[in-house]
């Protein structure tokens, strides 16, 4: 038997959240969304000669979504988790009669829809300052939603495993936003030199805004199948060390 | 009475090595107010801890109503209301907010009028859109009862209800712990007050050291262990006791005008008699008599002194 209610309350608790950082969540992602076209697709773009038969403002629509969505979802999941972990209020979901996986649904659901809401967002501000055209819708709405569910888990791990404020920026931070600068959200791999090319294959983050490019202008720099798969096994990962964390009550039973 | 809450042989080592429970055996009648009693650090607190589901046990078994509380967790942990020692509530959400979280998370359907009527009851009914860190503390308090309280659970712990609370507030909780306890809520509470063990338990435990000393009905571990003494009035102050009252082992105040002489009531010769007897024989006039029996606070001093 599920415990449905308590999902229900625990996502509509975060997603109320939300509603009361209104401007948190939502404005500055639109606001440093809207910076960055204004920057590198109007400023600078209008000097870089068209990628691979698309204009640089175009080209860098999907990077700059990933980019959000990556950062939004784990600073969302992982803040979802670790105030009630801070304020000590923790103490009643443990004592709930709710499972691991209601716990997760919860608080990782209600981060995915955040981010996924925002995405569309950002795609709509984009489509202020650009002609949008995606090739591939289905495949676009399936990378949106894998990459918002699995970096939220991620998040969620973070917000489980970070015993105060900095450790819970430490990772966002320090490892997150230099990968996706590095996984080619503003440029092709193939800008690179051929030895850096080699190193960016080892970044994860650029098969996500490989397989999303395409999904939009059919360029990619790895094939759409690779990304799947590799979006696929960041998802198990996470839920294998979730599921892992909550078997041995890591960091929250003693 | 049938017991509720079963526990057997409960220990808990955490992991830097602190033995916080030594294989603690306790029954839990259904309907009663237990107190557990104990210095700060006793193990009070991980007990409970551990029958909420908090933390977890290194060994040992706890059932509630006969379900196991690791494989029938939803079940136990649904018959369970927790108000937990700290003031450990949010920041931002509204006491009307965290109440109805509350019971959404124990899975019962919202019910406003209950929790209306709950809210009424511990005076927050006024202050249900006030944001929780708005709050006082006897408020914050009050919150944390009413959120305990919003799946209308069967047994309620409360750990160390009274921990900074105005009289006021303390006087509402006991009246609210009776009312609930008559309507056939099983109360646990812990403290370190010995009054309030006094003044509200049936039954009193008694937690040092990570032992449960002794569990025993309130009044007969007052007679169990409480000891009589006799204060005996003199008309005239005596520099010291007088010889021949030796074997009494009388203490005498430090004015002289007053003798006390300590006795177990439950035994057969209690030796009043004898006393009163000989100290006619001596020649000590008596102004007036009295007996007094030493409180669980006593009791509780000479039993984690004696261990």
């Amino acid at each position: 038997m599920i415990n449905y209610q308590a999902i229900r309350v625990i996502y509509k608790y975060e997603m109320l959240r939300a509603w009361h950082t209104l401007l948190q969540t939502i404005a500055s992602p639109v606001i440093s969304t809207s910076l960055y076209f204004v920057v590198f697709g109007a400023a600078i773009g209008s000097r870089i000669e068209e990628i691979e038969g698309v204009s640089y403002a175009v080209f860098i629509v999907p990077g700059l979504v990933m980019l959000s969505l990556l950062t939004q979802s784990i600073s969302n999941a992982s803040f979802g988790i670790f105030f009630p972990k801070f304020t000590g209020s923790i103490y009643e979901v443990m004592s709930a009669p709710i499972s691991f996986f209601e716990i997760v649904v919860g608080y990782v659901g209600a981060a995915a829809s955040k981010s996924l809401i925002l995405g569309t967002i950002i795609l709509l501000t984009a489509n202020l300052f650009v002609d949008l055209n995606i090739a591939h819708p289905f495949v676009m709405v399936l990378f949106l939603v894998l990459t918002c569910i699995s970096f939220a888990l991620f998040g969620f791990i973070i917000g489980l495993w970070a015993t105060n404020f900095e450790k819970l920026q430490l990772i966002p931070m320090l490892v997150i936003t230099p990968l996706v600068f590095l996984g080619g959200s503003f440029y092709s791999v193939n800008m690179l030199p051929p030895a850096w090319q080699t190193v960016t294959l080892f970044n994860p983050v650029l098969y996500l805004i490989s397989g999303f490019r395409w999904s939009f202008f059919e360029v990619a720099d790895v094939s759409v199948g690779v990304s799947l798969a590799m979006i696929c096994l960041f998802l198990l990962v996470c839920l294998v060390l979730v599921w892992w964390m909550f078997k041995t009550g890591y960091r929250l039973k003693q | 009475m049938s017991s509720i809450v079963n526990i057997k042989g409960l220990s808990k080592v955490y992991s830097g090595g602190h033995q916080a429970l030594s294989t603690v055996d306790l029954d839990i009648n259904e309907g009663e107010i237990l107190a557990l009693l104990g210095p700060n650090g006793a193990g009070k607190t991980t007990l409970i801890s551990i029958i909420c589901g908090i933390v977890s046990a290194s060994s040992g078994t706890v059932t509630v109503a006969e379900h196991d509380i690791i494989n029938d967790y939803r079940i136990t942990r649904n018959m369970i209301g927790l108000v937990p020692q700290e003031l450990t509530l949010g920041a931002f959400d509204t006491v009307w907010n965290t109440v109805n979280f509350s019971r959404g998370l124990f899975g019962k359907k919202a019910n406003p009028a209950y929790l209306e009527q709950l809210l009424k009851e511990l005076s927050l009914w006024d202050k249900k859109d006030n944001e929780l860190r708005q709050l006082s503390g006897g408020m914050k308090r009050r919150v944390l009862i009413a959120k305990a309280l919003s799946h209308e659970p069967r047994i309620l712990f409360l750990d160390e209800p009274t921990a900074g609370v105005d009289v006021e507030l303390r006087q509402d909780m006991w009246k609210m712990v009776r009312r609930l306890n008559e309507s056939g809520v099983t109360i646990i509470l812990t403290t370190h007050y010995i009054e309030e063990a006094e003044e509200i338990a049936d039954r009193v435990g008694i937690i040092n050291q990570g032992e449960l000393l002794l569990v025993d009905d309130k009044q007969c571990l007052m007679q169990k262990l409480g000891k009589k003494q006799l204060l005996i009035e003199l008309k005239q102050s005596i520099d010291k006791i007088p010889a021949g009252l030796e074997a009494f082992n009388l203490e005498s105040s430090a004015d002289g005008n007053q003798l006390t002489y300590t006795y177990d009531p439950d035994v057969e010769r209690t030796g009043i008699t004898a006393l009163l007897k000989s100290l006619n024989e001596v020649g000590i006039v008596l102004k007036d008599l009295q007996t007094s029996q030493s409180s669980l606070e006593e009791i509780f001093v000479r039993l984690v002194n004696t261990r």
